[in-house]
């Protein structure tokens, strides 16, 4: 008898023939989150297991942010002894008060009892020690699993993990990542989907300190762990910024600003191998997350631009960013590089042209590779 | 080359004072609570420092309560003595307190005591009028600084004491020296309470004291083991405390230490202005003002660009207080003195300590003026 971890994995199931290179991954992934407690991971009847670790909460914590982990639940391994069973069920009973409800499931066939049979056996047992409690099989107040498989598993609670697609089958992309409360949030829901993460930040010291990148660093840290380590790849924008300043109207400083972040970030994504790359944007929450403005900036990259933002409030970004734990790092109040030059009156409805024309009065080309030949990559790792 | 003019927030141990806290670590290392003779070394110690600091602050037979720091001993002051005294509470304190004390008041606040906030004027100096006309209905604590820790600003302790003591007789009179501590001078036979602590003049953190007059009574705000006389439980922090005494006996050895400061910073302030143009300097005058503290204006630049700026060659300054440089806000001192927002946050704020050098001061004017130069083309506009 031992205590494992049974997880259930969640769309990998849909998979048709890619099915094993999906599993293979997932399986993969438990191991490499669960190593540092030293749990072994097998596969084995459309579940993963994790044994032979100290701490249930600890590998709970661990396996629940598994992408493609859709839930988990502590159990009981044991041999399929029909008294060893019932023993144990009646002990989980012990200080259960109400009403409660036996379900089985019964994959090994040789098994005497089949799950009907078994439900009925286990309930009268309880109620014949615990004479107080009811049976309700259609609300009870607790639950009791038992499934038979290759052994007995015991279980009474189901916690939701993080669901989504196994890291690493759906291609790597560039983040956008700033400091702010958005950009954390927009890389996790697409690290949900399978992808891999580099983030890309622009610095402008003196204009932003180093704590402001030790926040960036820190962020990167937490939606790393998702990930095992997320590489940052940090731009000199200062000159960029200054340039702009001095040089373009104001009102569209912001905009050619992002434009030129974009151009680098697609320099820096065509280096690495990068597919694709994320933003934080959600329309309309400031004025350059236009749909006009957007517009602009989306001409600088042949690659897709995920924004999987775009449609959500502020208040349902937060609510995920605190659900992830970069909330509290994002509002540590140190300056980005988006908000040093802010214009009093930016352009909300840009015209292509009208940018283009201003930009003319910049080195552009010159300008970006400067910054791309300055970039710094760091690998961010607990 | 660097330059630390940042000794407001902190000060760096001297040798001295690293190698007396190491040797209460490791030879004078009992506690000074236990029976048997060795303990008595580290007690005895703990009692000598005691000594240095009356006779520092002219304060024969005051007590002297170790604490963890200056925000210890000032909610010590505060809290012990509006616990120890009989309703109805009213206390002031003046607007530009650190937020030890400030925070404190407005707990007091909380708790039933009504608190004036001082004002003050543009060069720091309280309104003796408005405290008098508070002093007039009675009072039973008055908490002040004695050097303002964003402006240099500097209490008249005696005009304060004359006041206090003519209109509210029963009020205790709490002074808090932090910024002030062996750098000003200050009569303790004027006031009631006096804080003190050790990282501002070479000590290490995590030690400070509370200054009281004999016979005052106070409601300890730490239980336990009894220690300080009962006002301050908690097994006492040896190291520091003999780090603390060394120190005070460094600075003390240095009987120019006032002067040297004062003429580094008026160096400071010539340096800054040939460098800088229209330089603004916010709080008193410079040579009315401490002589270790002075609070600059770069017009047009963000006290944090300036700071970070300064910062890539070396040179260390602050923002308003350091205990505040994760928060973001402009500087409720300067707010509370009237200077306008914008020039609230052009402020930056450089301290000097006795070993403070004219090559620092120089080489702190020049990268000021060459940063500057820089970034006041891109203010926002």
């Amino acid at each position: 008898m031992r205590k494992v971890l049974l997880a259930r994995f969640g769309e990998v199931h849909l998979k048709g023939q890619n099915r094993p290179y999906f599993m293979r991954v997932l399986v993969d992934n438990v191991k490499k989150m669960v190593a540092p407690i030293g749990g072994h991971v097998w596969l084995s009847d459309s579940r993963i297991y994790v044994s032979d670790f100290e701490d249930m909460d600890e590998c709970v914590s661990l396996v629940t942010k598994v992408f493609g982990i859709y839930s988990v639940s502590p159990a009981l391994e044991m041999e399929k002894d029909l008294d060893r069973i019932a023993e144990e069920t009646v002990r989980w009973m012990d200080g259960v008060t109400g009403t409660f409800k036996v379900m089985c499931k019964r994959s090994d066939k040789r098994f005497p009892l089949n799950s009907q049979e078994l439900a009925v056996e286990l309930g009268g047992r309880i109620l014949d020690a615990h004479p107080e409690l009811r049976v309700d099989v259609h609300h009870p107040q607790t639950e009791m699993w038992v499934e038979i498989r290759d052994h007995a598993y015991l279980y009474n609670t189901e916690i939701m993990a993080v669901g989504g697609m196994p890291m690493g089958t759906s291609g790597k992309a560039g983040l956008l990542l700033s400091g702010g409360i958005d950009s954390p949030v927009a890389g996790y829901q697409i690290m949900r989907r399978g992808v891999n993460i580099q983030a890309i930040h622009f610095a402008s010291p003196p204009y932003t300190s180093e704590r402001a990148q030790e926040k960036v660093l820190s962020l990167a840290r937490i939606i790393g762990k998702y990930e095992y380590g997320m590489r940052v790849h940090i731009v000199p924008f200062t000159k960029i910024q200054m340039e702009i300043h001095e040089k373009c109207e104001e009102g569209m400083g912001t905009l050619i600003m992002r434009r030129f972040m974009m151009r680098i970030a697609d320099r820096i994504a065509h280096d690495n191998g990068l597919q694709a790359l994320i933003t934080g944007e959600s329309l309309g929450q400031v004025a350059s997350q236009t749909m006009e403005a957007l517009g602009c900036t989306d001409i600088m990259t042949d690659l897709p631009v995920f924004r999987p933002l775009i449609g959500l409030d502020k208040l349902e970004i937060i609510h995920i960013a605190e659900k992830i734990d970069t909330y509290e790092t994002s509002i540590l109040p140190y300056e980005d590089c988006c908000t040093v030059f802010t214009p009093r009156h930016p352009v909300t409805k840009p015209k292509l042209a009208n940018v283009e024309k201003e930009e003319r009065r910049l080195d552009v080309d010159a300008l970006v590779e400067e910054a791309v030949a300055n970039v710094k990559t760091v690998l961010v790792k607990d | 080359m660097q330059a630390y003019l940042d000794n407001s927030a902190t000060t760096r141990p001297t040798d001295g004072v690293i190698d007396a806290m190491a040797r209460a670590m490791r030879e004078d290392f009992y506690n000074p609570s236990s029976l048997y003779a060795p303990a008595m070394i580290p007690e005895k110690q703990m009692n000598l420092c005691r000594d240095k600091i009356r006779k520092a602050l002219h304060a024969v037979d005051a007590r002297v309560i170790f604490t963890s720091g200056g925000t210890e001993a000032n909610n010590l002051a505060l809290f012990g003595s509006i616990g120890a005294m009989r309703p109805p509470y009213r206390a002031a304190v003046s607007a530009v307190e650190h937020p030890s004390v400030l925070e404190a008041s407005q707990r007091l606040e909380e708790m039933g005591c009504e608190v004036f906030r001082i004002p003050v004027n543009e060069a720091g100096e309280l309104d003796y009028d408005a405290l008098a006309s508070f002093l007039q209905g009675g009072a039973s604590l008055v908490s002040c600084m004695q050097v303002n820790n964003e402006t240099g600003a500097k209490t008249d302790v005696a005009r304060l004491s004359k006041l206090v003591r003519a209109l509210a007789p029963d009020a205790r009179l709490h002074v808090d020296g932090v910024q002030g501590f062996l750098r000003e001078e200050i009569d303790f036979r004027l006031i009631d309470m006096y804080t003190l602590s050790g990282h501002k003049i070479h000590a290490p953190k995590g030690v400070g004291a509370l200054v009281v007059r004999k016979n005052l009574r106070l409601k300890s705000t730490h239980v336990g083991g009894g220690q300080e006389e009962m006002y301050r439980s908690g097994t006492e922090n040896t190291p520091g405390i003999a780090g603390l005494s060394e120190a005070i006996d460094e600075m003390r050895k240095r009987t120019d230490r006032h002067e040297t400061l004062m003429s580094r910073k008026l160096r400071l302030v010539e340096k800054m202005r040939e460098a800088v143009p229209g330089l603004l300097i916010n709080g008193p005058k410079p040579e009315d003002g401490a002589a270790h503290i002075v609070n600059f204006s770069f017009p047009g630049v963000r006290g944090e660009v300036m700071l970070h700026a300064l910062e890539e060659a070396g040179v260390y300054a602050s923002t308003g207080s350091a205990c505040s440089s994760k928060k973001r806000h402009v500087s409720t001192v300067l707010t509370a003195m009237g200077i306008p927002a914008d020039r609230a946050e052009w402020a930056l704020r450089f301290s000097l300590c006795p070993y403070t050098t004219e090559e620092e001061i120089d080489y702190a004017a020049k990268v000021a003026g060459e940063k500057y130069e820089i970034l006041k083309k891109f203010q926002r506009r």
